[in-house]
């Protein structure tokens, strides 16, 4: 791993982690709709047929069932698979080998075998995605025992950890926010791998912990940036990973703050921000200062026209002000300093539609 | 064949290609905000279905079902309004171009999900058959589509129930950018693979709207006979890119003398100028025709830009059926 001062795209860093690990490891294949296509899954899987040829990167038929189940397969007979898919929501159809098979083969045979493969699964919000291609549900897979679960937010940390999913001996669901493709962040090049389990501290604090993955962690920062000019400090914990999740470090922050707020990107009920209230109201029960907070996805299928999501999702706005609840003071200027961006449903210029 | 039904399917098919040439058209503008797949090229499919059945008889369609929609006979206004995002929309603004329903002309539905509309397409056949409502269930889908378990599955329940259920398969080559022969082995038919299933099968040039027409007719008078569950494949092609509204043919999945060789075969062009050639039809009624659809257009679009967009506390309503 070395450093420089090399700025990329966190889609960029994707391709690479695929690029380094699958040269590392003659065993990593990669295969997906569209992988070998000319856009190539929003450039993340730019080039690797052409480098590792089309036995090692293929796309595949509208199956995605089957094919998870032969991933499986074949990773029980010594392959790594690497699989893509554009939206979360076409993976629900291969739920069964996923549960089913891949998160239990390990504990369910005794501990003889275990599945190495990894799933890239595409999420997001905004722009028109509508009911059935903005599903957040990363509940779901963190829900499961014998999965592991990584949503991280910056280039350096997606391309680290996508490494360490790849090469990790179990079954990893590895989670992008449409809207962190075009982000950019400094990334070392060439191979190198970051623990999955480890949240990392991205903003120290005294007032109030905030607790974030993803996306999220992007409005988490600018809210944060509007506190600190009110004099209000928090301490931002990134999650990376969302199972295991690493308590120790949300527990030792909240013993200092004393105030905890879990943001999530997706539905309320039932979400990882949930479970993350109810461990910290468990554990931490004698350090809180204030009732615990989260802000989620409202419970609700996400509605296609911008009529309806304006005002939809969690922005630094409502971050802000849950903060400022927290510490008793006034946030009626919040609003009026930080408006909804217009256009709302898209996370940049860059983006033109339609995914 | 009578002339006025030839006349039907061409205006059919002008009408479903206008109205995606106007969206087309507007879409640029970045006010219909949704991913939106058009049919343009396929237009022969979805008329020839439209004018077989009628509208007690049901569809299901795809992320791709405009066509199918208008085909059908569903309201312009509402479809137009819905990809706009409006109150006036079909689904209220709450679906946009990939989830129309049309109830009142049997349009029961379209699926952003692959595969996901053929098995509700079954059961609505189960349902028929059962409360002997008479009625056929059209399943729109892909080539794509077939890959898909929920494909087979429902296939072979329609066969074991010998429902009353036209399954319609689109075959334009291609899935997004993946062509067929990284996806489906080289040399088998997809209807092939039916027929051994149990399906009646039929096999048509799907840019032939009068060989479509009499594809699904007789398919149509197979179930109605009680022949049980029946198939057809149909080779097309669409023009435009898979989502969106631009030709695509430089990006490199496909090839653009390919692209030259479906559109020399447009299933419009085509039954114009056998019907001017015949003489079934001059060319001043095809202006008149063009002139009537145009108003209609013109009056969908007022409709859907002047309509208004949806309550914002509407987001919050509709989770479940009171
Ligand atoms: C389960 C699922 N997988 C993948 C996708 C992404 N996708 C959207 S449309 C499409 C193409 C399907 O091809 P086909 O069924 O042939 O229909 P066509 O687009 O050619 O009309 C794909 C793969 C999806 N929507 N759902
Ligand atoms: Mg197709």
């Amino acid at each position: 791993m070395q450093s420089n001062n090399r700025e990329i795209t966190f889609a960029t860093a994707i391709n690479e982690a695929i690029h380094e690990t699958m040269a590392a490891n003659d065993n990593v294949i990669c295969y997906g709709l569209g992988v070998t296509d000319p856009k190539a899954v929003f450039d993340t899987t730019k080039n690797l047929e052409q480098k590792f040829g089309s036995e090692r990167v293929f796309d595949m038929p509208t199956s995605e069932n089957a094919m998870t189940g032969i991933a499986v397969g074949a990773s029980l007979n010594g392959l790594i698979p690497l699989m893509t898919h554009q939206r979360l929501d076409f993976f629900l159809l291969a739920m069964d080998q996923l549960i089913n098979s891949a998160s239990k083969w390990h504990y369910m045979f005794g501990s003889q075998q275990s599945v190495p493969i990894t799933i890239r699964l595409i999420l997001g919000r905004g722009w028109g995605q509508g009911p059935t291609h903005s599903q957040n549900l990363q509940a779901w897979f963190a829900h499961m025992p014998g999965l592991k679960v990584v949503m991280p937010t910056t280039p350096e940390d997606a391309k680290g950890l996508l490494t360490a999913s790849i090469l990790d001996p179990n079954p990893v669901v590895f989670l992008e926010h449409r809207w962190l493709h075009n982000v950019k962040g400094f990334v070392p090049e060439g191979f190198y791998s970051k623990p999955i389990g480890k949240a990392k501290k991205v903003k120290s604090g005294i007032d109030v912990t905030i607790v974030t993955m993803s996306y999220m962690t992007i409005e988490a920062l600018h809210a944060v940036e509007y506190l600190e000019k009110m004099g209000i400090s928090c301490d931002v914990i990134d999650l990376l990973t969302i199972r295991p999740i690493d308590w120790d470090s949300i527990f030792n922050s909240v013993k200092v703050t004393g105030r905890i707020l879990a943001l999530d990107t997706g539905f309320t009920t039932g979400s990882v921000a949930g479970e993350i209230i109810a461990r910290v109201s468990m554990d931490c029960f004698d350090f809180l200062k204030c009732k615990p907070s989260r802000l989620a996805m409202p419970d609700m299928p996400e509605p296609t026209s911008p009529a309806l999501t304006k005002g939809f999702y969690v922005r630094a706005s409502d971050i802000v002000i849950a903060v400022i609840q927290m510490l008793g003071k006034d946030f009626s200027m919040v609003k009026n300093d930080l408006p909804e961006p217009i256009p709302h449903d898209i996370p940049g210029d860059w983006f033109k539609g339609p995914f | 064949m009578v002339t006025d039904l030839n006349l039907e399917l061409l205006t059919l098919m002008m009408r479903i290609r206008m109205v995606e040439e106007e969206i087309a058209r507007e879409y640029p503008k970045g006010e219909m905000r949704c991913p939106t797949h058009l049919s343009i090229g396929q237009e022969a499919v979805p008329a020839a279905l439209g004018l077989c059945v009628s509208i007690k008889d049901m569809a299901m369609s795809t992320h791709r079902g405009h066509a199918h929609y208008i085909g059908k006979g569903g309201n312009l206004k509402s479809m137009i309004a819905e990809i706009y995002g409006k109150s006036t929309g079909c689904s209220k603004g709450k679906g946009g171009s990939m989830h129309l329903i049309d109830n009142s002309v049997g349009f029961m539905g379209t699926s952003a999900i692959v595969g996901n509309s053929i098995p509700v397409g079954v059961g609505l056949a189960l349902a028929s058959k059962i409360r002997k409502t008479e009625q056929i269930s059209c399943i729109f889908f892909g080539d794509g589509a077939t890959e898909e378990g929920s494909y087979y599955e429902s296939v072979n329940f329609a066969v074991v129930k010998k429902l009353p259920v036209l399954f319609l398969c689109e075959n334009n080559l291609y899935s997004v950018y993946s062509p067929l022969n990284v996806r489906q082995p080289e040399g088998r038919k997809i209807s092939t693979v039916a027929k051994a299933m149990g399906l009646g099968v039929d096999e048509v040039d799907g840019n032939n709207a009068i060989e479509s027409f009499k594809s699904i007719e007789s398919a149509v008078q197979r179930i109605q006979n009680n022949q049980g569950p029946q198939f057809i494949e149909f080779s097309t092609y669409r023009w435009l890119e898979h989502c969106g509204v631009n030709y695509d043919n430089d990006i490199g999945y496909r090839t653009e003398e390919e692209y030259l060789r479906w559109k020399k075969n447009d299933p419009i062009s085509k039954l114009k100028d056998k019907l001017l050639q015949e003489k079934l039809i001059s060319e001043v009624q095809i202006k008149e025709i063009i002139a009537k659809i145009e108003f209609e257009i013109k009056e969908a679009f007022a409709f859907a830009k002047e309509s208004s967009f949806p309550e914002n506390s509407e987001a919050y309503i509709g989770e479940y059926a009171i």
